[in-house]
């Protein structure tokens, strides 16, 4: 039992143990540097992935409510190194501000959060998952303490969350209420599709639309992205989403599969909806964090488009996808990070000229917004031809020809910012920025992602087997 | 033999001098970086040329017939789709072997002239590198082994296009064209994508191979699936042969997505040479080629493809009469050659003599590859020694460039269609196919034909003849590195209309006989010679003054004993006729209903931006009242409505 628990949950444990070290170091009266802190943090983080890759294990504990296999340890290895890499590249913020290990404290507990949540077996188990990781987050976001904009962020999205909770929860006494149970599998085998039933389902697919900002409930998402220190916003639009999105799909395909029609409905409609709103907002934005975060809203209605085939395809090119969007989206905002935190400009216009002063960043935000535009040879490119062909099995052409449609009006204002920082002559660009080690590795490894992944084809072929 | 070896070096070649350059060539090996990339060039050359010899000299026959050769075949991806899988490979048969050696020729002479042409850009190792990537990519297009392969590299080449053409990034038009090139090209892959998305699901695989087999036997599951599926009327196999031929005719420059070419020749002169008259703008024409053998099967979409190859030869030549810029003409004149080469396929049948229109097709798309870059460096020549494109600034050039005016004309005359340069022969073919498979389109083509060789020659007339108009250049004609590739593009022009081509390139890999009709070639020839016979009247002296005109028509009876009554008559019925009420409207059409509705896309695509804007108020009770709404509605719609 013991032993079971240690392996099956060692992800889990060794997040929770480095969260007590961190709180045992700050209440004690040794005071460390922050460089100090954070490096501990990193080294950790890297100790948990190679154990989250080392040991292979599958089973259910805690009278099943958790549960763990193969996939969920990729999907958790997937979201563990996308922090690393933000831990990384928020190097620069971090090294000056008082709280440091206070932030280090929420991002880990919503990590804890989202591990449970992707583990969860259960409803009720589900449900605390995503409050673990959502309540800390709100207050990351309102960690520039002496800027306006970031508390009102923080505000904003523990208000809006509280809302998208409450609806949630309702969903799932509803369903309690109908079938008697809040297992899982209890669940997907009493599911009848009664109209009350499809109320539940709705406020569930509400709840889980306002954490990966589908359309309608995404408005919070621009003024939080916007509000929130560039490191939150990128663990925000990419960690925090990519869980809720493996957990979306997961339960769709195994609880909801006999109100199958009705969610392909729904999720026709929500994609259609978050990708059209998503562009036409991208296309005017001329802060680069809120550009981010309507272009990755985008996105999210492109993973919908995958999810939508109902296959095992659809549901390999998802997490395939959110594999290739966590190496792009974070070398987007990895430079982003840099640039900020050097000279606080973080407007698209500043970026002009950006190629004069910085080459390579420069070829590394270029790259980046290639592989979110989808054009080869970058891993985008195959990420979003394979959500595409799995869309494209249910042979809903309208919904593909939308998709594709999206596709250009995305590399239009994609193009702006290249065209931006390679093509207009600037007299006085940005200043060279100094890249540290510490982004400089994260940028590597980013780098790297969105080369290999695409053109080696085994990191799809082996999520696909492991659907089985 | 085994060509495993050094066709995959054909691609690796390239990959590797574009990294190197691309890497390293700023900082350490600029001087060199363009006698590497030649040098790299010059291989690959003798690499095509050597497959070419034994591919269509040695043992690229069987029984016959030219088979197609996987040369190299790696599995890639299984998607468990219907056990889709995707490989990466190499594919050798006569249209592929026969673009290898059309795209590494035309890339080695461009990599020579830059030589010379670019020597003093700052970037101009940038400018090698991109060029590399450039022929890496159209090469890998065209030996693709399956659909998905061909569309990355067909994304590829437009990014390496896009790299190009924006390569002058201080100059905004260049940025702006660049970035219309890329969006046009890609709105019309967008129509690829999907008919790629309809072949693969439906016949199960995305090998050329298969779906060709596959669809081409009427008892198998995937033609009887996509024949008996349809919508609108029209069967499946019809909408995705559509579709993909729409990520055709983007890149070929059809009517109606043309647009994007006459502003892509704000590019470097031997860039246009390379993509905007040999390469990349012909893949269209190879995609259907490609997949010719479905093509062939499906009567709507082959006059999809006639049609719009007709249209576009026509629409092109009459805007090329109107235009001063050296570039644009000659970019308007690709888009008419190609708009033959696009319907020569539309009209063609399949196997042995019925199947002349597909063999004209790559003829002429062999031939013009040779004659349009020479005619696009040449221009390039020019402009280097004029430092101007437009031909209202030329004037009897031939005195200062001897190299360049013997080879131009040499190309004029081929593009007119004058025996026995290459020109002549192509389209010669070309008509006779139209002629068999389709007479309004042969009639049309005709006219064009006249049309082309008048305002080619009006083009040569202006720059080399006509007045002189004092050039104070610097330099001499051109460096030798400029020169030698109009030389030995001079002497392919000549010489590759005697080639056999329907020896080696057919519809169906099988060698049929060809032969020159006289009594066919007459009208064809007549109205060529009427053409030139009217640019020379035109343009050889410099006569068109508007002021003179009016003139001329207010004094009729004294211009009678005038002997330029004559020409000023033709000048009125060209000018004022032709000019004002088919060339202008034609190009007004073109400004305003086709650029304006792409345009008019972009705006109010915008405007729907700001229009939906004050959805994000900022206040956090909206934002609540959108969420609880949006729940109210999904619950309204598939509580209530949709049950």
């Amino acid at each position: 039992m013991l032993q079971d628990l240690l392996i099956l949950m060692r992800a889990e444990l060794m997040l929770i143990l480095i969260i007590f070290l961190l709180l045992f170091l700050k209440l004690g009266s040794a005071s460390l540097r922050n460089e100090t802190v954070m490096n501990m943090v990193n080294g950790l983080l890297l100790v948990v992935l190679a154990l989250g890759f080392l040991v292979k294990d599958s089973g259910m504990i805690f009278g099943n409510m958790f549960r763990t296999d193969d996939l969920l340890r990729l999907e958790k290895n997937m979201l563990t190194l996308g922090t690393l890499i933000i831990s990384l590249q928020s190097y620069q913020w971090l090294k000056k501000h008082d709280q440091a290990m206070e932030f280090y404290l929420l991002m880990l507990s919503t990590l804890l959060g989202m591990f449970f949540m992707l583990s969860a077996a259960n409803l009720l188990m589900f449900y605390l998952g995503l409050e673990l990781s959502t309540i800390p987050l709100a207050a990351m976001v309102n960690f520039d303490f002496n800027k306006k904009q970031s508390s009102e962020a923080g505000f904003k999205m523990i208000v809006s969350s509280a809302f998208a909770s409450g609806l949630l929860l309702f969903g799932i006494s509803w369903l309690y209420g109908t079938t008697g149970t809040i297992d899982f599998s209890g669940l997907a085998a009493s599911l009848d599709g009664s109209p009350l039933q499809l109320f539940a389902f709705i406020t569930l697919v509400a709840g889980f639309g306002f954490k990966i900002s589908a359309v309608p409930f995404h408005l919070w998402t621009a003024d939080v992205y916007e509000g929130a220190p560039v490191p939150v916003t990128s663990y925000l639009s990419v960690i925090s989403k990519g869980a809720v999105l493996f957990v979306f799909t997961s339960v769709l395909y195994s609880v909801f599969h006999a109100m199958g029609t009705v969610w392909y409905n729904m999720i026709f409609i929500i994609a259609v909806a978050t990708m059209i709103t998503g562009n036409l907002f991208a296309l005017r934005q001329d802060n680069l964090k809120r550009f981010l975060a309507f272009s990755s809203i985008a996105q999210v209605g492109f993973m919908l488009v995958g999810i939508s085939g109902q296959s095992r395809e659809g549901a390999a090119a998802l997490i395939f996808f959110v594999l290739i969007y966590i190496f792009s989206n974070l070398a987007a905002f990895g430079v982003i990070t840099l640039v900020s935190s050097a000279s606080g400009r973080e407007r698209i216009s500043d970026y002009r000229g950006f190629y004069q002063s910085n080459p390579a960043l420069t070829w590394i935000l270029a790259i980046a917004l290639f592989s979110l535009a989808g054009i080869p040879p970058t891993a985008g490119f195959f990420g979003k031809f394979f959500l595409i062909l799995a869309g494209a099995g249910k042979g809903n052409w309208l919904l593909i020809t939308i998709a594709a449609l999206n596709m250009i009006i995305s590399l239009y204002y994609y193009l702006r910012i290249i065209k931006a920082m390679f093509m207009e002559h600037n007299a006085s660009p940005l200043a060279k920025v100094d890249i540290p080690f510490s982004p400089r590795i994260a940028l590597a490894i980013c780098v790297a992602g969105i080369l290999i992944t695409g053109l080696y084809s085994g990191a799809y072929q082996y999520i696909y087997q492991l659907l089985s | 033999m085994n060509y495993a070896q050094f066709t995959a070096l054909l691609l690796l070649l390239p990959l590797a001098s574009f990294t190197v350059l691309g890497i390293w060539g700023r900082k350490y090996i600029r001087q060199a970086s363009g006698i590497i990339g030649t040098t790299v060039l010059l291989v690959i050359t003798a690499l095509s040329l050597y497959a070419a010899y034994s591919y269509f000299l040695v043992d690229g026959q069987t029984n016959g017939t030219y088979q197609p050769i996987i040369a190299l075949q790696l599995p890639w991806l299984q998607f468990g789709y219907q056990q889709l899988s995707i490989d990466m490979g190499i594919l050798l048969d006569p249209i592929s072997v026969m673009m290898l050696v059309v795209i590494s020729v035309v890339s080695l002479m461009v990599h020579i002239f830059s030589l010379g042409y670019m020597k003093d850009e700052e970037r101009y190792s940038t400018y090698f590198a991109f060029l590399s990537l450039f022929t890496f990519s159209m090469l890998g297009l065209v030996i693709s082994v399956n659909i998905f392969q061909i569309y990355m590299f067909w994304e590829l080449v437009g990014v390496s296009s896009y790299l190009l053409i924006g390569f002058f990034f201080t100059k905004p038009s260049a940025v702006a064209a660049s970035k219309k090139a890329f969006i046009v090209t890609r709105f019309a892959d967008l129509g690829f994508l999907i008919g790629i998305l309809i072949l693969g699901i439906q016949c199960g695989t995305l090998d050329f191979m298969s779906i060709i087999e596959r669809l081409t036997n009427p008892q198998s599951e995937a033609y009887i699936g996509m024949t008996s599926t349809g919508f609108l009327g029209l069967s499946s196999l019809t909408w995705a042969l559509i579709l993909v031929f729409m990520g055709g005719a983007g890149k070929s420059a059809m009517f109606p997505l043309h647009i994007w070419l006459p502003d892509a020749m704000e590019g470097p002169t031997p860039v246009s040479a390379l993509i905007h008259a040999a390469t990349m703008v012909v893949a269209g024409v190879y995609l259907v080629a490609r997949l010719f053998p479905v093509f062939q099967l499906d009567e709507i979409a082959q006059n999809i493809v006639a049609w719009t190859g007709a249209t576009s030869a026509l629409f092109a030549a009459i805007i090329a009469t109107t235009q001063t810029d050296i570039k644009r003409v000659l970019a308007y004149s690709t888009m008419s050659q190609i708009g033959y080469m696009m319907f020569a396929l539309g009209v063609s049948g399949y196997g042995g003599e019925a199947g002349l229109g597909f063999t004209a097709s790559m003829f002429h798309l062999f031939t013009h590859a040779f004659f349009k870059s020479l005619l696009f460096l040449g221009a390039g020549a020019v402009i280097h020694y004029a430092h101007s494109n437009d031909m209202l600034h030329m004037g009897g050039l031939r005195k200062y460039m001897p190299v360049t005016h013997a080879t131009f004309l040499l190309a004029c005359l081929a593009i007119a269609g004058v025996p026995p340069l290459s020109g002549f022969f192509s389209k010669e073919e070309i008509l006779l196919a139209a002629w068999q498979g389709n007479k309004a389109i042969y009639f049309i083509a005709l006219g064009t034909a006249g049309l082309t060789a008048f305002y080619m020659f009006r083009l040569y007339f202006m720059i080399f003849w006509q007045r002189d108009k004092h050039y104070h250049s610097d330099h001499g004609e051109a460096p030798f590195s400029m020169k030698l590739p109009l030389l030995v593009l001079g002497a392919l022009t000549v010489g590759t209309g005697f080639i056999p081509f329907a020896q080696w390139v057919s519809s169906d890999g099988k060698p049929f006989e060809t032969a020159l009709h006289l009594d066919f070639s007459a009208a064809p020839i007549a109205m060529v010679v009427a053409g030139i016979g009217l640019a020379y009247s035109f343009y050889r002296k410099e006569n068109d003054k508007p002021a003179r005109l009016s003139a001329a028509l207010g004094s009729l009876y004294r211009s009678a004993y005038n002997k330029f009554y004559i020409d000023e008559l033709y000048l009125f019925v060209t000018h004022k006729i032709i000019f004002r009420f088919i060339g202008r409207p034609a190009a007004w059409a073109d400004r305003n209903l086709v650029d304006g509705t792409v345009n008019g896309l972009a705006t109010s695509t915008e405007n729907a931006a700001g229009a939906i804007k004050g959805w994000q108020s900022g206040k956090v009770q909206h934002y609540a009242l959108y969420f609880f709404g949006g729940v109210l509605v999904l619950a309204f719609l598939f509580i209530y409505l949709w049950k």
